[in-house]
């Protein structure tokens, strides 16, 4: 008797469904709770062009040689209490063969205030160095030559008083502003939508992001003037789909303020530069870096009509999830850090920040820094994975859930046009809506053990040995403070004053302000003192309970 | 201070002590001036209100606001979240905020607004800004203990008509159209337009006006000055001009 | 329709310092919701003088704080002694954020009534605060 051959598919779905199933109840959507399939098939996978890197839509990477020609940059973000220890810092850094700096600025660096500002008290120096005039910018890269090494600033309401103030010290070095490279994150709308650090409303912050990105592409060319970060949307809650369409969305929105400025699409695109996550759900991550490219490069191309291809390339800095690490059994942070490390490398990152075990207590030891660095040197020459260029592509999986992403990303675009824009949609508290309730389903999931994150809601201990941190001395605030009133009994205070009236008068008109703040700067005027003058003018902006 | 929040906890549970309270408040104690905002949600009513205080804080005029959100109908609990708006004037002494949930009330106040005004005025408060739940449907309990209200429409929003349904349009002493500088502002007024003329005359004819919040300050105090001037209702005008100008 | 409770318990909930990590705190504020009590959430960047101005003008019991960029040790104890200053003592303060142990048996003894880390239970919150105000908690 013959038996007429059955679809092999159908026989294992049988097959699958008469098998017993585990009952632990645990999710099976990704992270971000998208549904996922037992099983992935060449069913799940659209017919399409063969994708290739370095060819256009880019979905397996910008570099036609991947990792083979070079692997990522492993960048470590550094910084701490005052401007003199980390100075100390980097030179060992860089003694010991880093090229790149990474600087993170303290609290009220960040806000745009001095250390003796009353609301800074306490903050000094804790999450990074202390800023205050161009006298610390000088202390901070005494003895480093700032035409050899790029360096990367983290920081956005400020970032062109932080610019300026590296290019002033630049000139005291002898080195012209073309032949300065670096990054500046200076990304004001993720502010506005997920990390809070904003000053001045909408519309004056992206005229300053404007201005910036309109004086390097003249004055500082080799200068990243942006870099679009998905990163702080993703820490505060939001679903990978989100941070993906969020982060792309920030970033037509900046170009088309530069357009709107009357620069040239091709004349600024290939310094726009993107920051993302790697969170813990290894595959989505994946996928969504390649969607990353593939969205960004057709939107470049079709939508704005970009004609050059480095206009239409996606480069990408990643950082593992901050917000994944426990304070519980941290040494298990190593693990995930290593995991989402992976993800980022098989999603063809250019480079990579890894964060250390301790980073949820406090500022990384030395110990901790170390091995997390480690971390990245084990994937690069251990394991092998830099060997094959986008090795998961054609995976049905993850080529299936590449697609998902993108679907998921072009509905919010739409969802974010009906509304106006991402401006509007700020100032609607859209976006920071669906943070929230992102961040609240996946809590009450980890309530219901839903999902289990190892040491916190299953597997714990009773008796945490507690860890080493590292401490900032509270003295460090009042000598900071010391520092800034001397820099203002020191200057040439009628100088100082005349460049901060001009600045003022500057932005209540339409001039490019970066001349006038790079004055203020050479003059010594205060972080604090140049963003008052810009307050004056712009105000300040507080934004809509969304809860 | 603390007295007059305990008073007003009071009021909201319908503590019977609370009787006694004001009638020994009752002597002496004035009629604050009343001006209440109703619109959607994210139509940035906080931030209209935050600029009418600050307008009054200059005319010299202490200030009170009462800000209404929703209870959950299903735990009772509530998210007040409208003081967020007006922290720049959150150290001022002559600035009292109280957030109030509706606790199932409806209407877009809380049970205890009226009660809660007459408490402010013995405390000596000149003006009340009432805030309403802004769930865009029959708020209409604000224009009856309002002198002026004011409806706060927006483009992007889509709510207009929804809000002219909901019998809004009647209420109104003045429609401010907030964020008039993005597009379809110019809709807005022309439906509004539309609706007031196809309405039964009444003595008075709300003014529309266009605007902008978080614009700075100087333009805040100009805007509120518009809503409370402009907006002032045909048969209250001398009172609220004597107001203003205290 | 539930019976909404005549007594719901305020919570003036903030963050305290620079930072603007609000994800924590927005998700407390919610299972507080959630939980029956009245949230008054101020938002961002509150100095300890806001923080208590707004809790004695909404007439609140209890007041979360949050912070995430290391300045516990100064501003949490500010709250407490704007507190002392206000002569209201009564209203109980707690606290939540990344806060070494050390750190808070010193809060503690400063006088804030107890610290969640990242990690902790939403309903070990609840739990905390039904115990701290049994009379006034919503009858199931």
């Amino acid at each position: 008797m013959k038996v007429r051959a059955r679809d092999p598919k159908q026989v294992w779905q049988e097959e699958f469904e008469a098998s017993p199933s585990r009952d632990d109840g645990l999710e099976t959507s990704t992270i971000s709770g998208i549904p996922l399939q037992p099983l992935y098939t060449t069913a799940d996978v659209p017919r399409r062009e063969e994708e290739l890197p370095g060819r256009y839509p880019y979905t397996r990477g910008i570099h036609p040689s991947g990792y083979r020609g070079r692997l990522w940059t492993m960048r470590q973000f550094s910084g701490f209490a005052t401007a003199a220890e980390t100075n100390r810092r980097y030179k060992y850094l860089l003694a010991n063969g880093q090229t790149g700096l990474s600087v993170a600025f303290d609290m009220p660096t960040l806000m745009g205030q001095d250390s003796d500002a009353p609301t800074s008290r306490g903050e000094v120096g804790h999450c990074g160095v202390a800023i205050d005039s161009l006298a610390d910018m000088e202390t901070l890269f005494d003895g480093i030559p700032l035409g050899e090494i790029t360096t990367s600033m983290t920081i956005n309401s400020p970032a062109a008083i932080l610019l300026c103030m590296y290019i002033a010290v630049a000139e005291k070095q002898g080195v012209p502003p073309s032949q300065l490279g670096g990054t500046l994150q200076n990304d004001i709308l993720k502010e506005f939508i997920a990390q809070k650090e904003f000053i001045f409303p909408p519309s004056p912050s992206m005229r300053l992001v404007v201005d910036s990105i309109e004086y390097c592409a003249r004055e500082v060319p080799k200068w990243n003037t942006i870099s679009i970060s998905g990163y702080h949307i993703r820490e505060a809650g939001s679903t990978a789909a989100q941070e993906l369409a969020f982060t792309l969305a920030d970033g037509m929105a900046y170009v088309d303020a530069c357009l709107e400025r009357g620069m040239h699409i091709d004349d600024f695109a290939s310094r726009l530069s993107f920051f993302f996550d790697a969170h813990i759900d290894f595959f989505e991550e994946i996928a969504k870096f390649r969607a990353a490219r593939r969205i960004w490069a057709r939107w470049m191309r079709e939508r704005y009509g970009a004609q050059l291809e480095r206009s239409w390339k996606l480069r990408f800095h990643t950082q593992t999830a901050g917000v994944s690490l426990t304070a519980q059994q941290p040494e298990l942070n190593i693990a995930r850090t290593a995991v989402e490390a992976l993800a980022a490398v098989l999603g063809g990152t250019q480079s990579l920040h890894t964060n250390a075990m301790d980073e949820v207590l406090a500022l990384p030891t030395d110990r901790a820094a170390r091995i997390a660095l480690r971390t990245q040197q084990l994937l690069a020459y251990e394991t092998g994975v830099a060997n094959t260029i986008d090795p998961l592509g054609g995976s049905y999986f993850v080529e299936s859930l590449t697609d998902e992403m993108e679907r998921q990303a072009e509905a919010y675009f739409k969802r974010i046009e009906e509304i106006g824009g991402v401006i509007p949609a700020i100032e609607a508290g859209f976006f920071q809506k669906e943070i929230a309730d992102a961040a609240f389903r996946y809590q009450k999931e980890l309530e219901q053990k839903r999902r289990i994150v190892v040491g916190v809601n299953d597997f714990t201990v009773d008796d945490e040995e507690p860890i080493e941190i590292l401490r900032i001395d509270p003295r460090l605030e009042s000598e900071q403070a010391g520092r800034v009133s001397e820099v203002r009994r020191k200057r040439d205070g009628a100088r100082c004053t005349n460049a901060l009236n001009r600045l003022r008068k500057a932005a209540a008109g339409t001039d490019n302000l970066m001349p006038y703040i790079l004055d203020a700067v050479r003059a010594y005027a205060t972080e604090g003192e140049i963003m008052q003058a810009m307050i004056e003018v712009f105000g300040t902006y507080t934004e809509t309970a969304v809860v | 201070m603390r007295a007059l929040a305990r008073a007003i906890t009071l009021v909201e549970r319908r503590d019977p002590g609370v009787r006694e309270l004001e009638e020994a408040l009752r002597t002496g104690a004035k009629s604050p001036g009343v001006a209440g905002f109703t619109g959607a949600p994210g139509t940035g009513k906080s931030t209209l209100v935050d600029a009418v205080i600050a307008f009054l804080r200059n005319q010299g005029s202490s200030v009170a606001v009462l800000a209404t959100d929703p209870n959950s109908p299903f735990t009772g609990g509530a998210i007040l979240g409208d003081r967020i708006r007006m922290q720049r004037h959150a150290l001022d002494g002559k600035v009292f905020i109280r957030s109030m949930g509706a606790r199932g009330h409806l209407g877009g106040l809380s049970l205890a607004t009226r009660e809660a005004i007459r408490l402010l005025g013995a405390f000596g408060f000149d003006q009340v800004i009432l805030e309403t739940v802004g769930v865009g449907q029959s708020e209409l309990e604000v224009a009856a203990v309002a002198d002026t209200t004011v409806v706060v429409l927006t483009p992007n929003l889509g709510d207009s008509v929804q809000m002219i349904k909901a019998g809004i349009l009647e209420i109104a002493d003045v429609f401010a159209v907030n964020k008039s500088d993005i597009d379809g502002h110019a809709r807005v007024v022309a439906e509004l337009r539309t609706m007031m003329n196809m309405a039964p005359k009444t003595p008075w004819r709300p003014p529309i006006v266009p605007t902008i919040a978080t614009r700075g300050d100087e333009e805040d105090a100009g805007l509120a000055e518009r809503l409370l001037r402009d907006g002032t209702p045909y048969r209250t005008a001398e009172e609220i001009l004597d107001r203003t100008d205290n | 329709m539930a019976k909404v409770a005549a007594k719901p318990v305020r919570i003036v909930v903030a963050k305290v310092g620079l930072d603007g990590h609000d994800r924590g705190v927005k998700v407390v504020a919610r299972a507080l919701r959630d939980a029956g009590y009245e949230v008054i959430y101020t938002g961002l960047r509150q100095t300890p003088e806001m923080v208590v101005d707004a809790a004695l003008q909404e007439d609140a019991q209890v007041i979360g704080l949050s912070i995430h960029s290391g300045a516990h040790m100064t501003l949490f104890p500010a709250v407490v002694d704007e507190l002392k200053r206000r002569d209201a003592t009564d209203i109980v303060v707690f606290g939540g954020g990344i806060i070494p142990d050390d750190d808070i048996a010193a809060l503690k003894k400063r006088g804030v009534a107890e610290i969640f880390t990242p990690g902790t239970p939403l309903q070990e919150i609840v739990d905390w605060l039904r115990k701290r105000f049994p009379e006034q908690t919503r009858k199931p």
